[in-house]
């Protein structure tokens, strides 16, 4: 039931306060001739509306959401104080600079801190989340070579295992998508070799890759890449399992996206708000967009760079997310998000150890951040597929791992636990999957008819995504 | 001539004469899953063996078809525009995808034949 369902005319939750300003009437024109149609509803059923929404939602404040891919990490409190400070909540982006150095020093040293973390050389910091990094990437990419006048580069090349939004912002940008083989779960430096030409400008790579493997040939990768003169691009997707040890930057990345909400721990999924920053060497930085933060002497300004490619995003992008963030890494400094990428990766290979027992790791090596599992054996034996895991493990009351992704297996189960997860909680979760495997030989239609437990059934997903109902009414 | 042949990209070619009706093959669908949108070519297209002629969505991904030979599409499956699920119910069938008129007949030594790509669906 929806909160506009619920409304009866006349209820309400709130009271003005007396107007202490004089009456004015506004010309005729901005009047609107009905009333808004907003719902009606008292205190309480306000409260219950939403509370009972947040009861039949499950979240990392609850338990374990070992999505992979997502870095569903817990989210420190302290950062959500810190965006609400006063200070950064009650400003406007058309207030004068002078007025908000607070803010605009926020974003300097949070810029030059990942900047750092990278190895890249300056950030821009408004992309609203990561597939809009890479969309902003890309349009440097063009602008690059337009400015170059070197016109003839039209492909980009993304390997097989790649996240679907890499050859999506390719083509945004107009660029033709070409396919890099993979060969035991890495780039195939040969196939790569035979498809680098004077037409390609960039490489589009995930490091380590959809697989939680680190690609090892990256150096060379990246030596090949700048012979034929193309650009190397970095999906910071999976920066969670390197920072520390290793920065894009050093590893030949030309530009890099970050996912803010991943790795440096702000609250996402379902939409939002996130933030994908990104960072770019030199020889980039005039095609940053607009606005970008200076220091000049004591004061912080705005400024155009020279070629920029414009603006991305209204104002400065998702603020709070980028204090939320600040407030994480000053948090944990240096050492501690080395600790975060070390913990992260143990998570994983622990996990991965567990779950090897009654489920094939097709690249089955020693893993990063997430390793992914496959059902393929399951569902030949029994006619249980990964789907079916999936909404058993909701009966258990946590999340289930990400599935059908990378393509590359098949039947796939992407699981990264993250760093902010005990021994308890992952020994628990194996146990779950293994005894959601086993009941798959013993008894499949709990499986195929799962879940059994939670507020909503299995849902029919032909239909949602063949007509999809965004609105209550029509 | 009449025959059945196969790709190592998992469609499935039917030869009658000059005309080969293409489809995906049912380990194909087997692997997409369940099948919501299918993008059709335009009648009339000349392709190129190779070519990505069509793609397919499903709730799990999406895939694009090769054609498996050069030539010229004559027809499509417009039934798929209202019932893609067609392809999982009779993807050797009913979800056929297009025809086309084959130009160049040397391509067909390229193909599978039924047994040469069930031992290569084994080994995938």
């Amino acid at each position: 039931m929806t909160i506009f369902e619920r409304s009866k005319k006349g209820r309400k939750a709130f009271r003005l306060p007396e107007s202490d300003i004089p009456e004015y009437s506004l010309p005729d024109r901005f009047l609107r001739r009905t009333p808004p149609e907003l719902p009606e509803v008292s205190e309480p059923d306000l409260v219950r509306h939403y509370t009972n929404l947040a009861r039949k939602n499950y979240s990392v404040d609850l338990g374990i959401y070992p999505l992979g891919s997502c870095t569903m990490k817990y989210n420190p409190k302290l950062n959500e104080k810190a965006a609400n400070l006063e200070g950064f909540r009650e400003i406007h982006p058309y207030q004068p600079v002078e007025t908000v150095q607070g803010s605009l020093r926020l974003m300097y040293e949070l810029k030059k801190m990942l900047c750092e973390i990278t190895g890249m050389d300056d950030m821009t910091l408004q992309p609203a989340a990561g597939a809009h990094g890479e969309l902003t990437g890309m349009l440097i990419v063009r602008e690059y070579f337009k400015n170059r006048g070197d016109t003839g580069r039209k492909k980009v090349l993304v390997p097989d295992s790649a996240h679907g939004t890499n050859p999506a912002s390719a083509s945004m940008v107009g660029f033709e998508v070409v396919e890099i083989k993979s060969k035991n779960g890495m780039v195939d430096v040969e196939d790569l070799k035979k498809l680098l030409d004077e037409e390609v400008a960039a490489v589009m790579l995930t490091n380590p890759n959809t697989l939680g493997l680190f690609e090892k040939d990256i150096l060379k990768i990246a030596e090949m890449t700048h012979e034929c003169g193309a650009l190397l691009y970095y999906d910071g997707a999976n920066l969670n399992a390197i920072m520390g040890k290793v920065r894009p930057g050093d590893m030949g990345f030309d530009i890099v996206h970050l996912n803010l909400h991943k790795t440096f721990s702000t609250p996402h999924g379902m939409g939002g708000p996130g933030s994908g920053p990104v960072g770019v060497k030199k020889h980039l930085v005039d095609f940053l967009p607009f606005p970008q933060v200076k220091k000049n002497g004591e004061l912080y300004e705005l400024f155009v760079p020279e070629k920029t490619i414009g603006r991305v995003r209204s104002f400065f992008g998702n603020f709070p997310v980028l204090v939320k963030a600040y407030t994480y890494i000053l948090t944990m400094g240096r050492d501690g998000l080395e600790r975060v990428s070390e913990m992260a990766v143990l998570n994983a290979n622990y996990l991965k150890k567990k779950i090897e027992k009654f489920l094939e790791i097709p690249y089955n090596g020693f893993c990063m951040h997430e390793f992914v599992a496959s059902a393929e054996k399951v569902f030949r034996e029994t006619g249980v597929r990964t789907l079916d895991i999936a909404k058993r493990i909701l009966d258990f009351g946590v999340h289930p791992p990400t599935v059908y992704f990378p393509l590359i297996v098949p039947e796939a189960l992407m699981i990264e636990p993250t760093e902010t997860e005990n021994k308890e909680t992952l020994d628990k979760y194996a146990e779950i999957l293994e005894r959601v495997v086993k009941e798959a030989y013993e008894n499949p239609d709990a499986l195929k008819n799962a879940p059994h437990n939670t507020p909503v059934r299995r849902v029919n997903e032909v239909l949602a995504s063949k007509k999809p109902v965004f609105r209550w009414r029509g | 001539m009449k025959m059945k042949k196969y790709t190592k990209t998992h469609e499935w070619v039917s030869i009658e004469d000059k005309v080969a009706t293409v489809g995906i093959t049912n380990h194909a669908q087997e692997q997409l899953g369940d099948v919501v949108y299918v993008d059709l070519p335009e009648v009339g297209r000349e392709v190129k063996k190779g070519e990505v002629v069509a793609s397919i969505e499903s709730v799990k991904a999406a895939a694009d078809v090769y054609a498996p030979l050069s030539g010229k599409i004559v027809e499509v499956n417009e039934k798929l525009d209202t019932e893609p699920e067609l392809i999982n119910k009779d993807p050797e069938g009913e979800g056929w995808l297009f025809k086309m008129e084959i130009s160049d007949e040397g391509e067909l030594e390229d193909l599978l034949d039924e047994q040469a790509y069930q031992e290569f669906c084994a080994q995938e």
